[in-house]
């Protein structure tokens, strides 16, 4: 099956069949952090996947943007950094 | 796997709540953390005015949607950092979101371009002023939010915050024993002073997946690619090891920082400490008015700074 990866975007191809929680631990990935979506459709990690389906193996942690950029500015002393 | 409601097949497990859901039951299970979130912590009501932080991210546009879906008066604001290709993208999500769904539901979105009032984007900015580019980010952001919640009277602002962005930070305030910013680290922080918008994260209640998966069933199409700045940073790695941590017992996020808010309950009533102390330390800035420790604010500084070095 054609499994499409993201950071960086790329496609790799894994021999069916098997399960969506198999296919992820072959790719070493943490179920935790990915989503899986077969086609449009979002599957659980039981679902089987076969050689014909298209995979988008989705990883959910983005950017670090928010918690990153508070996180950041308050780890400077507590000046009028708080404040704005 | 079938859904633990219906018993029809599941597209989501929750291990963290030993269930799985249909996406039926799981966009009611969502709605239902967000409203239990706003109600336990007292966040707003339905006549309040809120404005929504939105990046072009999963968190923050589906907060807007849901907000919007609960029947909340919700306009957002983005802020458009200018880092190429990464800001052109999600003002392009942001955009196409506000278009076709919010606008049905009446709200507004607001915008705010960095390089149109800085003459830079935020990357080439923070190393004209020779600060890292997240801290510039984020005192722009926070400034610019405030700014726009203060000055269009809304009632309070929210911000996509989920509980893997919050046990992150936990994580790392602990890990450095940063005691002083944990009172800041509630879901809901009150307009303490003038000059101040109350401040909620009505999205501390669900993981980071929950919310991709509630993004992708409801077809909310945001940018997955990450913050070109961020590769690397502390937050990320922190979100890693919880992960982990997460995949193999269940409910360790969850545990981790809800424990920690209800041990903070039970210290003095939080906002009553937070006012009095930012009432002993801010007043308002000489430039700008904005609340500020210092005579002129964080935000201000910095762009006087920029404009002795950009040119116009």
């Amino acid at each position: 099956m054609q499994v499409q990866l993201s950071h960086p975007a790329r496609t790799v191809e894994v021999k069916g069949p098997k399960k969506v929680k198999e296919l992820l631990r072959e790719l070493n990935l943490v179920v935790e952090a990915h989503l899986v979506i077969k086609g449009d459709d979002l599957v659980t990690e039981d679902e089987m996947l076969y050689d014909v389906d298209q995979i988008e193996v989705r990883p959910v942690i983005s950017g670090g943007n928010q918690a990153e950029v508070e996180a950041k500015a308050e780890q400077k002393p507590p000046t009028d950094s708080s404040s704005t | 796997m079938n859904c633990t409601k219906c018993k029809t097949k599941a597209v989501i497990g929750l291990p963290r709540h030993n269930a799985a859901f249909c996406k039926g039951c799981f966009n009611g299970f969502v709605h239902d953390q967000v409203t239990r979130a706003i109600k336990s912590e007292k966040m707003c009501g339905k006549e309040d005015r809120i404005l929504v932080a939105v990046s072009g991210g999963k968190d923050s546009l589906a907060l807007w949607d849901i907000l919007l879906k609960l029947g909340y008066r919700a306009d957002a604001l983005y802020v458009n950092l200018g880092i190429g290709t990464y800001s052109e993208q999600s003002h392009a999500k942001v955009t196409k979101f506000a278009e076709a769904v919010a606008a049905s539901h009446g709200a507004t979105l607001h915008l705010h371009t960095v390089e149109q009032e800085a003459g830079a984007g935020i990357k080439e900015l923070a190393q004209l002023i020779h600060r890292p580019t997240c801290s510039t980010c984020g005192t722009i952001k926070r400034y610019q939010f405030n700014r726009v919640a203060i000055e269009q009277h809304y009632d309070v602002m929210a911000t996509g915050h989920n509980l893997d962005d919050e046990a992150a930070r936990l994580l790392g305030n602990v890990l450095h024993w940063q005691e002083e910013y944990l009172d800041k680290q509630g879901p809901s922080l009150p307009a303490s002073v003038e000059g101040f918008a109350k401040k909620v994260k009505p999205l501390y209640r669900l993981s980071e997946r929950e919310l991709a998966a509630y993004a992708v069933l409801n077809r909310i199409d945001y940018i997955v690619e990450e913050c070109p700045m961020a590769k690397g940073s502390k937050m990320l790695q922190y979100k890693e090891v919880l992960n982990r941590l997460e995949t193999e017992s269940p409910g360790t996020k969850q545990m981790f920082y809800w424990g920690f808010l209800e041990k903070q309950s039970k210290k003095q009533p939080t906002a009553t400490t937070m006012t009095e102390k930012d009432l002993s330390v801010l007043h308002p800035c000489t430039s700008c008015s904005q609340p500020t420790t210092a005579v002129v604010c964080s935000y201000c500084k910095m762009m006087a700074r920029a404009k002795t070095v950009v040119p116009r």
